[in-house]
């Protein structure tokens, strides 16, 4: 394989089919992401964009299908090997996630820490260098909880690149930040991929955010697929459920008299 | 009709039961698994987190579980010397607070004390981290959540309330000797000889093996109710309610059993 192929896929997610319990949240989803492309994947409350992280991140098994990420099944490989795939993986979640008990510095210590074999003074180094890129410098001895929500967004996305992954999730960077923070974290996912030259997959429902980072956008709504394609075709496309999501129109809900009286009447049948 | 629901019901808990009874094995097993092969699959579990934990669970406990092992010592000897004047032979109340102490009440107290302190927190601390997703950011990092959470627990409430076990023993000895020197004017060191002729390996191990079970009991129980936490704030508070009562009632139950089976 030619590393600099410009049609490298890192990221190949076949026919995915999800549940949650009984109710299938994922229709066959399919989508293919490129080398150093940053590929967002947008869809209101419900339309399985979180599920679909949970899966590309191996946290949850599907029902069918196959995700591929940098070439190797994830739902097929051994423990052993996804252990070996998650050094070149980072995640930045929602809420952060760092480890309360921990410092700041020390969580970005951790996947060093359990990858390698480094000693203590060069991990630090290397840490405060990440905290230094995301404007953290200085503040690795304090606690999570002393953090501010972008600051913990930012030392969350700090402990992601640690180990300099190949492919770099983060799911709702703009999530409870004021727009100024939020602007300045998507300069900083630009200068992520420009340094490192990482995969970087979004997943996020602001559209502002996304439309000023993404290469490609991913529409998800119900389950399914509504398209994948460059900013510029998302915001032309002709589909009506995209441009009611561009243009924040509620969705219209198909009213079945018949099944409305029985629910209200609470018959199941 | 009613009595339809109410077999469906019957039938449904048991298999909750079943499924709770198989998740909390599989930790067990798990547990011990990453304790012994951890090194060989490059997740040690880590020498500094079983001392931080058990240091937790144990070494600050020591002065709240001594001070109830010395009440639950005096309340012994209270309670037998009155027992034994009925039949003149309130001396021999030393090997009563001997035996009661060792086989009993020391590792019973202990491990609800524990269970109260520590199998509290423990499914407090899982379910807060499974909430906001620290449990998820170590699966990513490629951690073992088992191993590194829930493996230096258990191997440290395994060695603390045994630990403790042996320091609730002598409390509750002292304690009866302290009450029986006032009202009996027995010699502490009289009280001591005695105390020591009377026992037995066996009576000091029996109370060893119990607070083991108990320990285990403790941990698990505590893990499986933290790693199942659903439902945010309120999910982790009735996990941690759960927990106690649960751990409670399964030291008193298993008490009753081992005590039946180590006497035959």
């Amino acid at each position: 394989m030619d590393e600099r192929a410009p049609s490298e896929a890192v990221i190949e997610i076949e026919n995915l089919v999800a549940h949650y319990g009984d109710r299938q949240i994922l229709n066959g989803v399919s989508l293919t992401v490129e080398k150093g492309e940053i590929m967002v994947i947008m869809g209101g409350s419900g339309s399985g964009k979180s599920t679909l992280l949970r899966h590309l991140l191996g946290l949850k098994k599907p029902t069918s299908g196959s995700i591929r990420l940098l070439g190797k099944d994830i739902t097929k490989i051994s423990k052993k090997e996804i252990y070996q795939l998650r050094r070149d993986m980072g995640v930045a979640f929602q809420g952060g996630a760092l480890f309360g008990s921990m410092t700041v510095g020390e969580n970005v210590q951790l996947p060093l820490r359990e990858h390698t074999k480094l000693d203590e003074k060069t991990m630090q180094i290397m840490a405060r260098m990440k905290l230094e890129v995301m404007n953290l410098a200085g503040f690795e001895d304090l606690m999570p909880s002393e953090l501010s929500g972008g600051m913990v967004k930012r030392a969350a996305l700090a402990r992601a690149v640690i180990m300099d992954p190949k492919l770099l999730f983060f799911d709702e960077p703009s999530a409870g930040l004021d727009p100024v923070v939020s602007a300045e974290l998507d300069e900083l996912i630009l200068r992520l991929r420009n340094a490192m030259n990482m995969t970087i997959v979004v997943v996020t429902h602001e559209l502002e955010s996304a439309f000023k980072i993404a290469d490609r956008i991913t529409m998800l709504d119900l389950g399914n697929i509504l398209i994948t394609d460059t900013v510029e075709n998302v915001r032309n496309s002709d589909i009506e459920r995209v441009q009611n999501m561009l243009n924040r129109r509620p969705r219209e809900v198909d009213v079945d008299t018949e099944a409305y009286l029985r629910r209200l009447t609470g018959q199941k049948h | 009709m009613h009595l339809r629901a109410f077999v469906d019901n019957i039938g449904r808990r048991t298999l909750n039961g079943i499924a709770e009874l198989g998740y909390a094995s599989l930790l067990f097993v798990e547990c011990v698994y990453w304790l012994g092969a951890g090194k060989f699959r490059s997740q040690p579990v880590r020498l500094a987190a079983i001392f931080r934990e058990t240091m937790n669970i144990g070494v600050r406990a020591i002065p709240i579980a001594s001070m109830l092992c010395f009440a639950v010592g005096v309340m012994l000897a209270i309670q037998g010397i009155e027992t034994l004047k009925t039949y003149g032979a309130e001396s021999k109340v030393v090997i009563g607070i001997a035996l009661s102490v060792t086989r009993e009440f020391s590792p019973l107290i202990v491990s609800i004390l524990v269970a109260g302190r520590s199998g509290s927190a423990i499914a407090a601390r899982i379910g807060t981290m499974l909430e906001s997703q620290e449990v998820d950011a170590l699966r990513v990092i490629g951690i073992n959540p088992v191993r590194y959470l829930a493996a230096p627990l258990f191997l440290g409430m395994v060695i603390a309330v045994p630990t403790l076990t042996i320091l609730g023993d002598l409390m509750g000895i002292l304690g009866g000797a302290v009450y029986s020197a006032l009202e009996l004017k027995i010699s502490l060191s009289v009280y001591i000889d005695q105390t020591l002729a009377s026992l037995t390996v066996d009576d000091i191990q029996q109370g060893l093996i119990k607070s083991l079970v108990f320990a285990v009991i403790i941990v698990v129980v505590g893990l499986s109710n933290g790693f199942q936490v659903r439902g945010g704030a309120e999910g982790v508070g009735h996990a941690t309610t759960r927990s106690v009562v649960l751990s409670i009632s399964f030291i008193v139950l298993a008490d009753m059993i081992f005590t039946y089976l180590l006497n035959r």
